[in-house]
């Protein structure tokens, strides 16, 4: 096992909202006790719905906002918020290429835009720098030039990726880099991913909600829901037998693209609770199966049962 | 018969730069109580060659077509205001964004009464009451007080079924549902697809699906066609279609899903779409293609049903040998 890169512990971000002139301010934990590890040239991928708190988690680990609980260490280092070393070794790639690239600015000016703000290359060599980043990226020369509305959506990401790059860092968020994408360029994208971990050695923290790309890309994955995480653990072992209620009924809601074999699909009734009034004990209790009343009273903690770490009472098999 | 009977469907879009042609001659057919499922990435056509049926596309698009034929009807043909009563009714469509299509300003129960008042002419009482079964149907728990709900006070998933429930309420005979859980989160995509499927099945109604998703193609559709840059390039029924696709394009794409991939490397397929400039002579998908051969350059001919009306040169025979050599074009 080599060193980690990023080490989090406890990682939690809660957001106060007013809840008007008369009500008082109501908490929402969008992100709760969240532990992981980032290993150089290992993907960790992070799944799980739509305020599961997943993008929230991205943010800590690139220090766009501090957490509010719990440890970030870089390098044995605690992180720091803005300081131009955390800055250098972990960089972030949004979901949308669309919105996450300035239209007023040329690709140039937007790859070397990082190279301006925190180190004193000079003009010569931060041409020089993008233009190899580009190349490596797989984006010809002559687009220095250009703007980003004259791309598209898969060679916009090859640009949002270049310009994470630009600073040589060791880890790379990955927020959904292809949910926007179309299928075939999805996977010049992914294969674009995988080869420049192969060459640079980064870490990757890939953010998803499409399973079979996670299962395709991570070695580890970490299931969240309500911004707590239910299950942690090596991917093969994960998708094979899933210990907790939610992660199999998640496995079995992504359709498989495999006409004969029609699945089993383990219904889950209902939706997402407001995590401004998360149920009580555990956060899935109202759409599980095996729901007892200990789970209506307690809130389960993140053990290891068996090869993964689970957070129920009762695990599956 | 068929009950959407379109021949030769052509859309093309006056833009600054000239006339960009988004459909490109699209036969679909559908019989009364199947799932077809369309099929292809952004820019294949798809949505624009279902919102010219209905009839939504704005006035710069150009629409021809050979035949345009619902029941027996003939959509081109007609006065708008004789196909006003067919659109809605009879063919009614739900979108991607249950969100944005859905009035802001209006409850709930207004806009499905909406529909029930124009077309069915139901009054007050009647339009609540069948309000209330059309929410219940869609499994809206508590639909009387849903009924007074605002498009913001209800969840994503929520809104596709009364998205839908508005689409049920004429008891239309073909629904046309367009990326219809493309926005949402995985659990509830699977109870809206499931909820589409049984309600089809109950009503016996023909149900078109808009999707650029393979998974949800496979699990739900009976007959699949796939578009590229707005052609039909492929149709077969689903078992097939992902056993021995037969145009090249199909095989790539199924290749290059993450879940079939063998290796690290997933097959991807070299290029882009083409776009309004840069649309090559003679078979649009040859420039990206691994089997293309000069003839390609110069045009392309239709393949028979039992090569999967392939819009292709060189349709791949059997999916043995050739699909593994598709797999290696990356």
């Amino acid at each position: 096992m080599s060193k980690p890169v990023v080490f989090g512990q406890n990682l939690s971000r809660y957001y106060e909202v007013s809840g008007g002139v008369f009500k008082k301010p109501g908490l929402v934990k969008a992100l709760d006790g969240a532990s992981f590890t980032l290993e150089p040239g290992k993907t960790l991928a992070v799944v799980g719905e739509s305020g599961c708190g997943k993008s929230t988690l991205a943010r800590l680990v690139s220090m766009i906002e501090p957490p509010s609980g719990g440890t970030l260490e870089i390098d044995g280092k605690p992180a720091v918020v803005g300081s131009v070393e955390h800055r250098k070794t972990v960089q972030i790639v949004f979901q949308n290429p669309f919105g996450s690239l300035n239209p007023r600015h040329k690709v140039g000016t937007i790859l070397e835009e990082p190279l301006r703000l925190n180190t004193d290359m000079d003009a010569q060599a931060r041409r020089k720098r993008a233009e190899e980043t580009m190349e490596r990226v797989g984006l010809r020369l002559e687009h220095y030039e250009r703007y980003p509305h004259m791309f598209s959506g898969g060679q916009r990401q090859r640009i949002a990726i270049a310009r994470a790059l630009m600073l040589n860092p060791r880890v790379l968020v990955l927020d959904e880099p292809v949910s926007a994408l179309d299928l075939s360029i999805q996977a010049q994208v992914l294969n674009l991913l995988a080869d420049l971990q192969d060459e640079l050695g980064l870490a990757y923290m890939f953010i998803s909600h499409d399973l079979s790309v996670v299962k395709h890309i991570a070695n580890e994955v970490m299931v969240m829901y309500l911004g707590k995480v239910v299950e942690a653990g090596k991917t093969t072992d994960l998708f094979e037998k899933p210990r907790h209620p939610y992660t199999a009924a998640l496995l079995s809601a992504t359709p498989k693209a495999d006409p004969a074999k029609k699945s089993h699909r383990i219904m889950l009734t209902g939706e997402l609770p407001s995590p401004l009034n998360p149920p009580k004990g555990c956060a899935f209790n109202p759409r599980c199966a095996y729901a007892t009343e200990e789970c209506r009273r307690s809130a389960p903690k993140l053990e290891a049962v068996g090869v993964t770490q689970v957070a129920c009472f009762h695990p599956l098999g | 018969m068929a009950l959407l009977n379109i021949q030769n469907l052509s859309v093309d879009f006056k833009t600054a730069g000239g006339l960009f042609r988004a459909v490109d001659s699209v036969d679909i057919a559908c019989e009364r109580g199947e799932i077809l499922s369309i099929v292809g990435e952004s820019g294949s056509g798809k949505s624009v060659s279902m919102l010219a049926l209905m009839g939504l596309l704005p006035w710069t698009a150009q629409i021809t077509a050979d035949k345009m034929e619902f029941d027996g009807k003939d959509l081109g043909r007609m006065s708008r205001r004789e196909r006003r009563k067919i659109i809605g009714k009879d063919i009614s469509m739900i979108f991607q964004e249950p969100i944005s299509s859905l009035n802001p300003c209006f409850t709930v129960g207004f806009q499905i009464g909406e529909v029930l008042k124009l077309h069915l002419g139901m009054d007050r009482a009647t339009r609540r009451k069948r309000s209330i079964e059309l929410l219940d149907l869609v499994g809206i728990p508590a639909p009387e007080t849903r009924l007074s709900a605002f498009p913001h006070q209800l969840s994503g998933g929520m809104n596709q079924r009364v998205m839908i429930a508005m689409a049920l309420a004429g008891d239309p005979k073909l629904l046309i549902a367009d990326e219809p859980t493309t926005a949402l989160d995985v659990t509830i995509q699977a109870q809206i697809l499931e909820l589409l499927v049984s309600l089809q099945r109950e009503k016996q109604m023909a149900l078109i699906l808009i999707t650029h998703d393979m998974g949800v193609v496979a699990e739900t559709a009976e007959r699949v066609q796939v578009q590229y840059a707005g052609q039909r390039v492929e149709e077969q029924p689903v078992l097939d279609l992902f056993e021995a696709p037969h145009h090249p394009y199909t095989s790539a794409l199924l290749a290059a899903l993450p879940e079939r991939a063998v290796g690290r490397k997933l097959p991807s397929i070299p290029g882009v779409v083409p776009g309004q400039f840069d649309r090559p002579t003679g078979c649009l998908f040859a420039p990206r293609c691994s089997f293309v051969k000069p003839d390609c350059h110069k045009g392309v001919k239709r393949q028979p049903a039992e090569l999967g009306h392939a819009l292709c040169n060189h349709p791949i025979a059997s999916s043995g040998s050739k699909t593994s050599a598709a797999g290696g074009a990356a």
